[in-house]
C-alpha cells in the first residue's frame, strides 16, 4: 500500500489538477495545494521505502495484473523495488517536491497554473513508473510518457515560436533514440523470449557468444541488443550526437529545466544502463561504446559551456557534460559510482537551475549574463545558493575531511576510470580530468559575470531587482542541504565499504570488472588531480573575469575561429540541418509535388481524392428517402445473394 | 439436465413481470410517474444484470430447449443491459427538456431489452422470431416517440414497413429451413447439416435468414433504413438504437451462423464477406458528404458492423472473440459520442449540423476533448480503445487467410478516419461559433466521463475484457 501510494500520489495530483482545471472547477491555489501536497506526501512515503528496501535490504516486487498476454508475449503491470529503484524514487520525489513548491512562486504571474502543476506531477509520475518498472514494456511506457510530457512542458509557453520549435526538436531527437530503444526491446524478446527483467537477467550469461545473422554478417547478439538499448539512453540523456535538443529545451519555464535536466528525464538513460547491468556486463564491447561516448560528451559539452552567454544554457551544457561523466563510469562497470553521481547531481543541478531561475526572476526575465553583473548585494540568498551549487558541481573539498556532494561522486568516477586499467578507461579518465577544469572555469565564470563586476543592465531593470519570495528561496535552501551533505552521507553506502550490502542484487558487477574496488587503491596523484584541476579552473576564471576583465574579449578575438566553433556548439545544429533537415524537407516537398500531386491526384479523371468524393456523392444519392426504393434495394440484395450463392455452389 | 425448468430465464421473466407492474403503476398514477419510472426501470435492469451471471451455470437449457444460457449469452446480455441502462440515463434530461417525457418511454425500453435478451438466448427459430418481434415492435414505437414532428413519425413508419419486410423474409427463410430440415431447433439443425449434403431449398432458406438478420445489424444492402431512422428519431432513441439492439442482433447473428449453421460455414462465408466489405466501404464513403451528425453516425455504425462481421467471416473462435471485444469497445464509444451529440444545444434548441461543432474546443473544452477521444478511437488510432477493437478483428482474419478482407478493412478505415478527424479539426482549428448551452446536465457529464475514461485508458488493462470474451467465444465452439 505504502509503495503503491508513493508512486500514484503524483498521478492523482495531476489528474485532479488537470481534469478539474480543464473544466474550470478548481482554483489556481487549489491546484497548487493538491499537486504540491500529494507530491510532498509521495516524498515522505519514499523515505520509509528507502529505509526498508535499501538499508534493511528487503527488495520486493508488487504485481498488479497482466497487461498483455498475446501468445508467448506476456507483460504485466507492477512495481519493482530494489535498492536501485529506491534510490531513484527517493531522489526523484524529494527534488520534484522542491521544484513543485518553487513553481508556486516562479509561475505566480502565469495564467495557466493548473495546467503547469498538472504537467509537473504527471511528469514525475511517469518517471516513477519508469524507475520501478519490472519489465521492458513498463520501462518503455514510462520512457515514452516522460518524453511526451517533456514535450508539453518545453512547449508550455506555446505562444513563443522558439518554445514550439524547441519542443518539436526535443521530441524528434528523442524519437531517434526511442527507435533504437524499441528495436533493442524487440531484440531482447527475440533473444530471450521474454521482456521480464528477472527472466532476462537470469538468462543473460547463457547468451554470451550467441550470434545474430543480419545481412550475411554475424554479430554478437547481446552486444547488438545492448548497443540498441544504449542508443535509446543516448537520446534521453542527451549524449554526444543526440545532445542537440537539451540546450534548446531551456525554452521551457525554469522549474521545467530543473526537473527535466536535473533529477528526472535525462537521468533515465543512466538509470536504464545501471538497471540492465546484468546484460551489459556480458557485453564488454557495448560497455566500451558507452564509455567512449560518455567521455566524449563530458569534454565536448564542457568546451561549449565556457563560451555560452545565456545563464541557463551554461548550466544545460554542464548537465550534458556531467551526464557524460556518468556514462563513462557506467562504461567501466562502475555502476554504483554513476548512480551515486546521478543522485548528488540531482541535488546540486536542481539547485543551480532554480538559483538561475531566481536570478532571472530578479532581473525581469533577462537570461543573458552580459546584461547582468554586480547582483550579489541585491540578491544575497540566491548568490549564496549558486555558490553552494557551484562548489558541489566543481567537486571542491578537503580530502579526508569534508567535501561538497560532487567532490565524492566525481572523484570516485574518475578513479574508477583510472582503476579500470583499460584503453577506454584511460581515455575517459583524461577527458574527465580536462572537463573538470573546464567545469570549474565556466561555473565561476557564471558567478563572476552574474554577481560581480559592474552592473550592465538598463536602469529600469536595475530598479526592479529584488530577492525572490520565501516560497522560492526555501526550496533552494532545502536543495542546498542536499548539495552540501549528499556526498558525505552517501559515500560509504553507495561506493564505500558498505557497497555490497547496500546494492544487494540490484546491480551486477563481474569480479573481473570491479573498477570501484580498484578505485580505492588509486595512487595519490589520481585522487588529487581532479581537485587541483578544479582549483586551477576557478583561479583562471578569477583572473580572467575579475582581475583582467578585458582579457576574455581579446582572447576571443585572437582565437576567433576556435571561439566561433565553440560558441556555435561545434556547428552540430548546422550539420544536422544540412544532413537531415534539408534533405527531409526536399524529400517531403518532392513527394508532395510529384508523388501526391502527380500520382494520387492524377489517377482517374480527377484523381483518387476526387474519386472518393464522387463515390461518396453517389452513395448518398442512393439514399432517396422513399420507402419503396429501400424495400426494392433489400429485395434486389436478397436476389443477388441467392443467385451468387447458387452460382458459387454450382462452380 | 431438466430442460423444462425456467430457472435460466429468470432475469427475463423478472423483467417482463416488473414491466407489467410498472406499466400498471404508470397507468394509474398518470404522467406524474415519469419522474421515478426511469429510475425504477434502471433498477430492474441493474438487478437483471446482476442476476444474469449468477443464474448461468455453464450451458443450460430452459423451456424444453427453446432457451439457452451459456457464457456467450451472459457476455452479450451484459453488454445489452449496460447499453440500455446508459441510454435510459441519457434520455431522462433530454426528454424533459424536449417535453416528450412520458412514463411509457422507459417501459418500452425495458420490453425492447427483454426482446433482445430473448434473441441472445434463442435456441430455436421460433424463439428467435419471438425475440426479434418483441424487440422490434418496441423500437418502432420508440422511433416515432416524438409524435408531433413529421420526421420522427416518418422514421417510425419507415422502420416499421421495412422491418416488417425483413421479418417476412426471415420467416420465409425459417419456414424453408423447417421444410427442408424438418426441425426448428438449433441443435437439430446442426445435426441435419452435419450429415447430409445441403439441399437447395435449405440454402435459399439460409440466405433469407441472413438477409433478415443483416437488416437488424444494418449491414449493406439491408441498411437503407438506418440513416433516415437515426436522423428522424429523437437523439436518445438513436443512441439506444446504435447500442443495445446492435449488440443483440450481432449476438443472434453469431449464434445462428456458428451453432446451427456452423457446418455449412464454407457455404455462407462468401455472403458474409460480401456483406462485410460492402458495409465497410459504404460506411466509409457515404459518410463523407453528410452534414448532419446523426446521419454521419448512422453510416459510421454501418461501417462498424462491417468490421465486426469480418470476425464472423473468419468463423473461428478467435474471430468470435474479436467480435465480442469489438462490440464491447464499440458500445461505450458510441454511447459517449451520442452523449456529446445531446450536448449540442443552443439557446434551448438542439442543433445537429456538423458545422455547429466548429471551434467548440474554446467554448466547451471538456466536451470537445471527450468527442475528440471518441473520434480518434473510432478512427482506430492507438493507444485508444478503438484501435484494440480493430486489432482483435483483423488478426484472426489474417490467420484465417482472408487477406483481401483485411486489406479492404484497413483501407476503408483510412477513408473513415477522414471524416472522424474532420470533426476533430472542426472543433479544434476552426473559428469558434456560439457556445453550446451550459450546464450540459449531470447525467450527461457522468456518462461522458465514464465512457471517455474507458476509451482512453482501455489499453492499460485489456486483459479482463479480452479474457472474458475469449471464454464466451470458447463456450460457443465448445457446445
Amino acid at each position: 500500500m505504502l509503495y503503491v501510494a508513493c508512486i500514484f500520489a503524483p498521478f492523482l495530483g495531476a489528474s485532479i489538477a488537470g481534469l478539474l482545471g480543464l473544466f474550470g472547477k478548481i482554483s489556481d491555489r487549489g491546484a497548487q495545494i493538491v499537486t504540491c501536497g500529494l507530491m510532498v506526501l509521495s516524498a515522505i512515503l519514499a523515505i520509509p521505502i528507502f529505509i526498508e528496501v535499501a538499508l534493511n535490504g528487503h527488495p520486493r516486487v508488487i504485481e498488479f495484473f497482466t497487461w498483455f498476454d498475446a501468445g508467448t508475449f506476456e507483460a504485466s503491470w507492477g512495481l519493482k523495488f530494489d535498492t536501485l529503484s529506491a534510490v531513484m524514487v527517493l531522489t526523484v520525489t524529494l527534488v520534484s517536491s522542491a521544484i513543485h513548491i518553487y513553481s508556486i512562486g516562479y509561475m505566480a504571474h502565469d495564467p495557466h497554473k493548473q495546467r503547469f502543476m498538472a504537467y509537473l506531477s504527471l511528469f514525475t509520475f511517469f518517471m516513477l513508473t519508469l524507475v520501478t518498472a519490472p519489465n521492458f514494456m513498463q520501462l518503455f511506457f514510462g520512457w515514452e510518457g516522460v518524453g511526451l510530457v517533456s514535450y508539453l512542458l518545453i512547449g508550455f509557453w506555446f505562444d513563443r515560436e522558439s518554445a514550439n520549435a524547441a519542443s518539436i526538436k526535443a521530441f524528434l531527437v528523442n524519437r531517434v533514440g526511442d527507435f533504437g530503444f524499441a528495436l533493442g526491446i524487440m531484440g531482447v524478446f527475440l533473444l530471450f523470449g521474454s521482456v521480464e527483467f528477472s527472466t532476462v537477467f537470469a538468462a543473460a550469461p547463457d547468451k554470451v557468444g550467441m550470434g545474430l545473422e543480419f545481412l550475411d554478417v554475424n554479430f554478437d547478439a547481446l552486444t547488438i541488443v545492448c548497443i540498441l538499448l544504449f542508443v535509446g539512453a543516448m537520446g534521453k540523456s542527451a549524449q554526444f550526437l543526440l545532445h542537440t535538443w537539451l540546450p534548446d529545451a531551456m525554452e521551457g519555464p525554469t522549474p521545467v529545466s530543473a526537473l527535466i535536466h536535473a533529477a528526472t528525464m535525462v537521468t533515465a538513460g543512466v538509470f536504464m544502463v545501471a538497471r540492465l547491468s546484468p546484460m551489459f556486463e556480458y557485453a564488454p564491447d557495448a560497455l566500451m561504446v558507452v564509455a567512449v561516448v560518455g567521455g566524449t560528451t563530458a569534454i565536448f559539452a564542457a568546451t561549449i559551456g565556457i563560451v555560452q552567454n545565456d545563464i541557463k544554457r551554461v548550466i544545460a551544457y554542464s548537465t550534458c557534460s556531467q551526464l557524460g561523466y556518468m556514462f563513462f563510469a557506467l562504461g567501466v562497470s562502475a555502476y554504483p559510482a554513476a548512480v551515486f553521481h546521478l543522485m548528488t547531481h540531482a541535488w546540486f543541478k536542481a539547485l543551480l537551475f532554480l538559483g538561475a531561475g531566481s536570478v532571472i526572476h530578479a532581473v525581469s526575465e533577462q537570461q543573458d549574463m552580459r546584461h547582468m553583473g554586480g547582483l550579489y548585494k541585491k540578491i544575497p540568498v540566491t548568490y549564496a545558493m549558486i555558490w553552494i551549487g557551484s562548489l558541489a558541481l566543481a567537486g571542491v573539498g578537503i580530502p579526508g575531511l569534508f567535501g561538497f556532494a560532487g567532490f565524492y561522486s566525481k572523484d570516485v568516477m574518475l578513479e574508477a576510470a583510472w582503476g579500470a586499467h583499460t584503453g577506454v578507461g584511460q581515455y575517459a579518465f583524461w577527458m574527465g580530468i580536462a572537463a573538470a577544469a573546464l567545469t570549474a572555469f565556466y561555473s565561476w565564470r557564471l558567478i563572476f559575470l552574474t554577481f560581480h563586476g559592474k552592473p550592465r543592465m538598463d536602469e529600469e531593470t536595475k530598479a526592479h531587482i529584488h530577492e525572490s519570495p520565501k516560497v522560492m528561496t526555501v526550496p533552494l535552501m532545502f536543495l542546498a542541504i542536499g548539495a552540501i551533505f549528499a556526498g558525505v552521507i552517501g559515500y560509504a553506502m553507495f561506493v564505500g565499504e558498505d557497497m555490497h550490502a547496500f546494492w544487494g542484487d540490484s546491480i551486477l558487477i563481474l569480479p573481473a570488472n570491479n573498477s570501484i574496488e580498484a578505485a580505492h587503491h588509486s595512487p595519490l596523484w589520481v585522487v588529487l588531480l581532479p581537485l587541483i584541476m578544479g582549483i586551477l579552473g576557478i583561479a583562471l576564471a578569477f583572473y580572467l573575469y575579475m582581475t583582467r576583465p578585458d582579457l576574455p574579449a581579446r582572447i576571443a578575438a585572437r582565437f576567433r575561429p576556435v571561439y566561433l566553433f565553440l560558441l556555435n556548439k561545434w556547428y552540430f545544429d548546422e550539420l544536422y540541418d544540412f544532413l537531415f533537415v534539408r534533405p527531409a524537407n526536399a524529400l517531403g516537398r518532392g513527394l508532395w509535388k510529384s508523388g501526391d500531386g502527380a500520382v494520387i491526384d492524377g489517377v482517374g479523371p480527377d484523381g483518387i481524392a476526387a474519386a472518393s468524393v464522387a463515390i461518396a456523392r453517389r452513395a448518398s444519392k442512393l439514399q432517396s428517402g422513399y420507402v419503396y426504393h429501400y424495400a426494392f434495394a433489400m429485395l434486389i440484395g436478397v436476389v443477388a445473394l441467392i443467385t451468387w450463392y447458387l452460382y458459387a455452389r454450382a462452380a | 439436465m431438466d430442460s423444462l425448468t425456467m430457472m435460466p430465464a429468470l432475469p427475463e421473466i423478472f423483467l417482463a413481470v416488473a414491466g407489467m407492474a410498472l406499466l400498471m403503476f404508470g397507468v394509474f398514477q398518470g404522467d406524474k410517474s415519469r419522474h421515478w419510472m426511469t429510475w425504477a426501470v434502471v433498477a430492474c435492469l441493474v438487478i437483471a444484470g446482476a442476476a444474469v451471471p449468477q443464474l448461468a451455470d455453464g450451458r443450460s437449457l430452459a423451456f424444453g430447449g427453446l432457451f439457452i444460457t451459456d457464457p456467450f449469452a451472459v457476455f452479450m446480455k451484459e453488454l445489452v443491459l449496460i447499453g440500455a441502462v446508459l441510454a435510459l440515463i441519457m434520455a431522462t434530461g433530454f426528454n424533459e427538456r424536449e417535453k416528450i417525457a412520458r412514463f411509457e418511454f422507459p417501459i418500452l425500453v425495458l420490453y425492447a431489452t427483454v426482446g433482445m435478451l430473448l434473441m441472445i438466448s434463442a435456441n430455436d427459430l421460433i424463439a428467435l422470431y419471438v425475440g426479434i418481434e418483441l424487440q422490434s415492435l418496441c423500437l418502432y414505437v420508440l422511433a416515432a416517440f416524438r409524435r408531433d414532428t413529421g420526421r420522427s413519425s416518418e422514421a417510425g413508419l419507415k422502420y416499421f414497413v421495412l422491418g416488417a419486410l425483413s421479418s417476412g423474409m426471415l420467416l420465409y427463410g425459417a419456414s424453408l429451413i423447417y421444410g427442408f430440415a424438418g426441425t426448428t431447433r438449433f441443435d437439430g439443425l446442426a445435426e441435419v447439416l452435419a450429415g447430409n449434403d445441403i439441399s437447395l431449398g435449405l440454402i435459399v432458406g439460409i440466405v433469407f435468414l441472413i438477409a433478415g438478420l443483416a437488416f437488424k445489424v444494418s449491414a449493406v444492402p439491408f441498411h437503407m433504413w438506418t440513416p433516415d431512422v437515426y436522423e428522424g428519431a429523437p437523439t436518445p432513441v438513436t443512441a439506444f438504437f446504435a447500442s443495445a439492439p446492435k449488440m443483440a442482433a450481432m449476438a443472434l447473428f453469431i449464434r445462428v451462423m456458428i451453432e446451427p449453421l456452423g457446418e455449412a460455414a464454407t457455404d455462407w462465408r462468401q455472403i458474409i464477406v460480401f456483406i462485410s466489405i460492402a458495409s465497410m466501404l459504404l460506411g466509409a464513403f457515404a459518410a463523407i458528404w453528410q452534414t448532419n451528425i446523426k446521419r454521419l453516425l448512422a453510416y459510421s455504425s454501418i461501417g462498424h458492423m462491417g468490421y465486426a462481421l469480418i470476425g464472423l467471416a473468419a468463423g473461428t473462435e478467435e474471430g468470435v472473440r474479436g467480435i465480442l471485444v469489438y462490440l464491447a469497445i464499440y458500445l461505450p464509444m458510441v454511447i459517449g459520442t451520442f452523449a456529446c451529440v445531446m450536448c449540442m444545444r443552443r439557446q434551448g434548441r438542439m442543433v445537429e449540423g456538423i458545422e455547429d461543432l466548429a471551434g467548440i474546443a474554446r467554448t466547451n473544452p471538456g466536451m470537445a476533448l471527450a468527442l475528440a477521444i471518441f473520434m480518434f478511437s473510432m478512427a482506430g488510432i492507438p493507444p485508444l480503445a478503438g484501435f484494440f477493437g480493430k486489432l482483435y478483428i483483423f488478426l484472426p482474419a489474417i490467420e484465417s487467410g482472408l487477406y483481401t478482407l483485411a486489406v479492404i478493412g484497413v483501407l476503408s478505415s483510412v477513408v473513415g478516419a477522414f471524416y472522424y478527424l474532420r470533426i476533430v479539426k472542426l472543433m479544434y482549428f476552426d473559428e469558434a461559433s456560439e457556445a453550446f448551452d451550459r450546464p450540459m446536465g449531470r447525467e450527461l457529464s457522468l456518462i461522458l466521463v465514464v465512457t471517455g475514461v474507458f476509451t482512453l485508458f482501455f489499453f492499460v488493462s485489456p486483459e479482463p475484457l479480452v479474457g472474458n470474451a475469449a471464454a464466451a467465444a470458447a463456450a460457443l465452439f465448445g457446445g
